[in-house]
């Protein structure tokens, strides 16, 4: 109780005379950083499992690419479940004026079986929760997508054959977001009857048909089982657990990315805390000698720092916790309208999380430092050299290694990763202060060169190379991912727009019905519209090669049991798509192809496919078999159609196949071919552009996050800076002292400090501006394929920002050096 | 050495006082005194009597709360800050006895410094010059923590006559020093003063030492007796 009420009043006077903020600030920042994302995070988690149930409109979800089984549906009467029905695909539909790609939803009148749909009937009346589904004859449609076409609630809409009356608006579906992250398409919802109406569902249409069903859990669970063993191929079954899988799976991979992000802020914040904890033990060096003199233990000592920085460390974290549920507002604001979810209050999960990274942050960084005074000598009253801290100890910044490295492996959950993140963060940090530390040599070596009122700057950063190489390095790790994501968002992009020739495909059709073909050729021809190849497309599955059955377990990588899983689309050709090149074996002669196939080497090898081979596919119920004549390279970038399996002429003939096409459109012919495509309401057009754009939208809010969690880096690198300003604050009060006696002027002492700081920044930015070119550079060869060039221009306003940045973070950190008068100074070292 | 009778220091009815949480302290009062060119002064007096605090503003390096301080006839506190770091540079030099080099530069940097901060271009030459005539040509390139205190205290004499001052203060130059060293050390203090006919302004609690200057300015207590 005693060494509480001694470490409470250490910890207040230690407060008071300033000792500890930075400490405190670089904590705060380093918890901020992790809860902000921690808080989001958690967020849709919980939106995801208090909604499941309303996000997958049903206990549990029956998928199929086929009508669900009649097996299924006996199951689930048995079972005494509820059911619903959906039939699910894309579509154009079209008003008089326009015409827009939409998400088809065609439902049974019992749909959703949990939570509900928001329409509203009169535009613009608040929305309110359905009673019934759209009736025979009505739709519902997004609003977004009445505003594309111009329409209002009580006009009329066009879906393939048939023409429907729209009653409401559709505000909001848990079943399916809103938002714009997963949804290219805005949604139009009729009624199930309606359907065979339109014509839109063909053989080989690409329609997901599922069931939903509701009741007792111990139903359902009994269902489940049953339903698993008569489950048809490429069926399946999802939970609430798995309801809406694309967030889930976004929240996985980019609530981990966001979490090592933040840990990197956490990683240099460690290294502030670590700098403000050796300067705090070496200040208190003397203290503790007295302290030891007088009688008090070891122990005592040592109990008494650690409780006042465990007060300070929850202090901090829970400051820092509030500054992270703060800054989670604005990742809410940048990703929310993406993800569409009613987002819940959070747990109280991330504070605990912002607590322990406070905590293992300090006792990582901070008390190793603490630790050396307990060490401290009485006898330095007598001998002042004796007890000093060691400068830059293993123990000091291993320890804190070792605490990184344990919260790296507690975001990730996975050692491997965790040892390729932390080696990674580290290796960056020295390579960063290696190229540093070579440059200011070279500085050192040519400073006697630089011109007379600049030498003072120059000198004093090359004297402190140590320092200021750590201060170039954390600055730079921050700037370098700030240029990095500049670069990714603009000039990847851009430079792989460029890539593309200008012919570049810019529509596809899809859904093209056999009958349809001839006409539409000859229509496109006539209208100028060159260039399209129609090919037939049929789905199938992969079931069998070489006679020997495969299935998604016969493989271990996971694209190969994705291939398996699924339907691809196959395709017949007389001729080689000019954009193929045959690796191995050869094309059929016209007229000679036998049941002969040509698969895609990325698929063969994936697959382990061979020339020779014979692979059996299920279409449609039936087997089709053929055997690999040939391997072809694909241009897969170049939006033309193509497939993975191409098959002889003749051989696919009999099975249900529609077409598909892809087209360059000039801006002059878009008109024509608008009112082509309008005269078969059962094709589908997608517009590249308009996907582009989409992409682009979505990619700038993603990369907007990710800048959003990286401030946070920045501001760590800034308390860096703050943190080797204010471990060389006496010296450099001592010199500022000495040289005023000599003679220097104020002005000269500032434009040192500009100087040495402006030298700094630039140094950051120069060497950040590199790492981030060369990054960019390998990113653009070996993800993108793509070439990048060096921008020098990026490079300029990236040294240039670091320059004027770090010049004016350092000129507010060391102004007050310049207002203590020095014989006050000079008579205190006397 | 040329005398001539108008003093380089003057010295009016100075006063130090300094706010404190038991009220105001008095560290200086009612000082007055003037010194001629080319006289050798010694301050003396004992700890916390005031002679640093004095050396100190007759220096500029801090603020008199009352009277004024003349030097060759220029108020000094009629100019500013930059003013007197100007009137230092051009006339002033220093040996404390803490050395107060910096430990960053070199024995031959430190002694070029004043001369870089006038920006003069020989300043190389005339420290290495200086430095050898202290008689550490062969330290130029060592940094102070790898100097002996006689031989730091060398080069802070090499760095406070590089400029060739009219003034030279000198606060306790032998006060962190052994007395063999010290004797040494004031031997070349008093040696270079005499070549460069510098007036020397020294405060030191050593009587013998005060003996060796022309005259003795005694503080007791803030006040000259």
């Amino acid at each position: 109780m005693k060494g509480l009420r001694f470490a409470l009043r250490m910890l207040r006077r230690d407060w008071q005379a300033g000792e500890l903020r930075l400490l405190c600030m670089a904590l705060v920042v380093a918890v901020a950083s992790v809860t902000a994302v921690s808080f989001f995070t958690d967020r849709i988690n919980q939106a995801l499992e208090l909604q499941a149930g309303e996000l997958l409109g049903g206990d549990l979800k029956v998928t199929a690419t086929r009508p669900i089984s009649a097996a299924v549906r006996q199951l689930a009467r048995e079972a005494g479940l509820a059911q619903a029905e959906v039939v699910e695909f894309p579509s154009m539909v079209m008003s008089d004026d326009a015409a827009r790609l939409a998400s088809i939803k065609a439902v049974s009148p019992a749909y959703p079986l949990r939570g509900g749909i928001h329409i509203t009937k009169r535009s613009p009346a608040p929305p309110h929760a359905a009673q019934d589904m759209p009736q025979a004859g009505e739709v519902w449609l997004e609003p977004r997508l009445l505003r594309h076409l111009g329409l209002e609630i009580g006009d009329e809409v066009t879906l393939g054959n048939a023409r429907l009356h729209i009653t409401a608006a559709l505000v909001n579906e848990p079943a399916r977001a809103s938002g714009t992250l997963f949804t290219l398409a805005p949604r139009l919802l009729l009624s199930l009857a309606d359907l065979p109406a339109t014509g839109l569902v063909q053989p080989a249409s690409r329609v997901t048909y599922s069931l939903l069903l509701s009741g007792p859990a111990d139903r359902i669970r009994a269902f489940r089982r049953a339903a698993e063993e008569v489950l048809a191929s490429g069926a399946r079954i999802t939970g609430p657990e798995g309801a809406r899988p694309e967030i889930r799976s976004a929240l996985e991979r980019g609530g981990r990315f966001l979490g090592l992000a933040a840990l990197v802020s956490v990683m240099l914040a460690g290294i502030a805390i670590a700098m403000a904890a050796r300067r705090f033990a070496g200040r208190r060096l003397d203290d503790c000698a007295i302290m030891r003199c007088f009688g008090a233990s070891q122990r005592e000592i040592v109990t008494a720092y650690f409780l006042e920085l465990l007060f300070l460390a929850i202090f901090a974290s829970l400051l820092g916790c509030l500054a992270g549920y703060l800054a989670q507002l604005g990742l809410v604001g940048l990703l929310g309208s993406l993800v569409a979810l009613e987002l819940p209050a959070p747990s109280f999960f991330p504070v605990v999380a912002g607590m322990l990274t406070g905590l293992v942050t300090v006792l990582g960084f901070a008390l190793p430092a603490l630790l050396h005074i307990g060490r401290v000598p009485a006898l330095r009253v007598l001998r002042r050299e004796l007890g000093a801290l060691p400068a830059y100890s293993l123990s000091i910044y291993g320890a804190g290694i070792i605490a990184f490295g344990l919260l790296v492996v507690w975001q990730t959950g996975d050692w491997a990763m965790s040892a390729y993140a932390l080696s990674g963060v580290v290796g960056v940090l020295l390579s960063l202060a290696g190229i540093a530390a070579m440059l200011i040599y070279l500085l050192r070596v040519w400073q006697h060169r630089v011109p007379r009122s600049w030498r003072f700057g120059v000198m004093s950063l090359t004297h402190r190379a140590g320092g200021n190489s750590i201060q170039v390095a954390a600055f730079g790790v921050g700037m370098t991912v700030l240029l990095l994501l500049t670069m990714v968002r603009v000039d990847l992009l851009a430079s792989w727009e460029n890539t593309l020739p200008p012919d570049t495909p810019n529509r596809f059709l899809i859904n093209i019905q056999g009958d349809q073909v001839e006409e539409l050729h000859r229509r496109f021809q006539a209208a100028g519209i060159g260039g399209a190849g129609i090919f037939p497309m049929v789905r199938g599955r992969l079931v069998a090669i070489n006679g020997a059955p495969v299935a998604p377990d016969s493989y271990r990588d996971e694209r190969a049991q994705r291939l398996v899983a699924r339907e691809f689309n196959l395709s017949w050709a007389a001729q080689l798509q000019v954009d193929n090149e045959i690796t191995a074996g050869s094309w059929w002669d016209e007229g000679k192809g036998g049941d002969g196939l040509s698969v895609e080497e990325g698929l063969a090898r994936t697959l382990g496919i061979h020339l020779g081979d014979r692979l059996d596919f299920e279409v449609a119920g039936s087997i089709f078999s053929g055997q690999v004549s040939s391997l072809r390279k694909v241009a897969w970038d170049s939006f033309r159609v193509n497939f993975f399996v191409i098959a002889a002429p003749g051989i696919l003939d009999g099975y249900p196949a529609n077409h598909i096409s892809s087209l360059y459109i000039p801006p002059g012919k878009a008109e024509d071919f608008s009112a082509i495509v309008r005269d078969y309401p059962n094709v589908t057009v997608i517009d590249v552009a308009a996907i582009m754009d989409y992409v682009r939208v979505v990619m700038e809010r993603i990369v907007l996050a990710v800048d959003y969690v990286f401030v946070f880096t920045l501001l760590s690198g800034l308390l860096v800076l703050f943190a080797t300003i204010q471990a060389t604050l006496d010296e450099r009060i001592r010199e500022n002292a000495i040289m005023r006696t000599l003679g220097a002027g104020r002005a000269q002492l500032v434009r040192a400090l500009l100087v040495e700081f402006a030298a700094v920044g630039l140094l950051a930015g120069l060497v950040a501006s590199g790492a981030a070119t060369l990054l960019g550079m390998v990113l653009g060869a070996r993800v993108f394929h793509l070439p990048y060039a060096l921008d020098p221009v990026m490079i300029l306003l990236g040294t240039l920002a670091g320059g004027v940045g770090v010049c004016i973070a350092g000129y507010l950190g060391t102004r007050r050096v310049l207002d203590r008068p020095p014989l006050q100074t000079l008579m205190e070292r006397a | 050495m040329a005398q001539c009778n108008n003093p380089i220091i003057e010295v009016n009815g100075l006063a130090k006082r300094v706010p404190t949480q038991g009220g105001e302290l008095t560290l200086l009062q009612d000082i007055h005194f003037s010194i001629l060119p080319g006289e050798a002064v010694a301050i003396t007096g004992a700890s916390g009597s005031g002679k640093s605090t004095l050396l100190g503003i007759l220096a500029g390096l801090d603020i008199p709360s009352d009277g004024e301080v003349r030097i060759s006839g220029r108020d000094l506190f009629a100019l500013d800050e930059d003013g007197r770091a100007l009137l230092r540079r051009d006339a002033i030099g220093f040996v404390f006895q803490a050395f107060q080099l910096l430990p960053n530069l070199t024995a031959l940097e430190n002694v070029m410094l004043p001369l870089e901060l006038g920006d003069r271009h020989d300043a190389r030459e005339q420290a290495a010059e200086i430095l050898a005539r202290v008689g550490l040509a062969a330290r130029l390139t060592h940094y102070p923590r790898h100097l002996s205190g006689g031989e730091q205290q060398r080069v802070a004499i090499a760095r406070a006559f590089v400029t060739r001052p009219r003034l030279l203060f000198a606060d306790e130059p032998t006060g962190n020093l052994d007395s063999a060293t010290g004797r040494r050390i004031i031997e070349l203090l008093f040696e270079i003063n005499r070549e460069q006919g510098a007036t020397l302004l020294m405060v030191t609690h050593d009587a013998s030492l005060a003996e060796r200057c022309s005259r003795a300015l005694h503080l007791d207590a803030g006040r000259l007796t």
